[in-house]
């Protein structure tokens, strides 16, 4: 019987962060509200 | 669905304009490869989702504060926060004391545990119950004192104020209380130990 030498595919699965992370990230991004007054940056998380 | 087919540049546009879901395709369009990236230097999940993390934070911040210059090389970009982030991990881990069990080297022999054994508290229990009956062998007017000052805590003013005597007489009712409690330790040969 002949041998086969070819190597077994690998499915190599995507690594992805974590659903929460990403929730988390959105849910930031949307509450954050950034104003420039002068030459100063004041960050506001609205709830 | 429209958004899918845009080019990252154009979405950085639109998100600095202020749509919301345009930092939605990005993440989902670059997710793999940052987290990929980032765990292939850390191999530890909880550690790349909190580099992902703050790698993120960086980039919305720095695109709310209209500080970013797009000129089409947004992935280079996030790779490169996410590779400083990674630095920052290691510099820190790095201060972070370690100790490593050897043959010749035990963690044990660097930290100790000053709580009483339980034997040890036993001990100590049954020598305070036998100085309480000692203490009740005492004449009246020196167990008033010594238990105003090692029971009650209070000062000799306090206890010749108390007892209606001068803070001499207290004292010497003191010194008097112990002198006679060692007396009794020797005539009975009681061992008080812990």
């Amino acid at each position: 019987m002949e041998k086969n030498y070819s190597k077994e595919l690998k499915i190599t699965k995507k690594m992805k962060p974590d659903k929460e992370v990403v929730s988390l990230l959105l849910n930031y991004s949307k509450a954050l509200k950034i104003v420039k007054i002068e030459d100063k940056v004041f960050e506001i998380i609205v709830n | 669905m429209a958004n899918l087919q845009k080019s990252d540049a154009l979405l950085v546009k639109d998100y600095m304009a202020g749509d919301e879901s345009a930092l939605a395709v990005l993440i989902k369009r670059h997710e793999s490869k940052i987290y990929g990236f980032i765990y292939s230097k850390v191999a530890d999940r909880e550690i790349s989702n909190d580099i992902f993390q703050d790698t993120f934070i960086k980039v919305i911040k720095t695109l709310k504060t209209q500080s970013y210059n797009e000129e089409g090389k947004f992935l280079p970009w996030i790779m490169r926060i996410a590779h400083n982030l990674v630095i920052d991990f290691y510099r820190k881990s790095k201060k972070m004391p370690l100790f490593r069990e050897t043959e010749d080297f035990s963690i044990f022999s660097i930290m100790s545990d000053d709580s009483l054994t339980v034997e040890s508290q036993i001990i100590a229990d049954q020598v305070e119950v036998d100085i309480r009956r000692l203490v009740e062998e005492l004449p009246l007017d020196q167990k008033e004192v010594l238990i105003m000052r090692m029971y009650q805590d209070m000062s000799f003013k306090e206890i010749s104020e108390t007892t209606g005597v001068s803070i001499n007489t207290a004292l010497g009712r003191m010194r008097y209380a112990i002198m006679n409690l060692r007396k009794i330790i020797d005539k009975h040969q009681i061992v008080l130990t812990n």
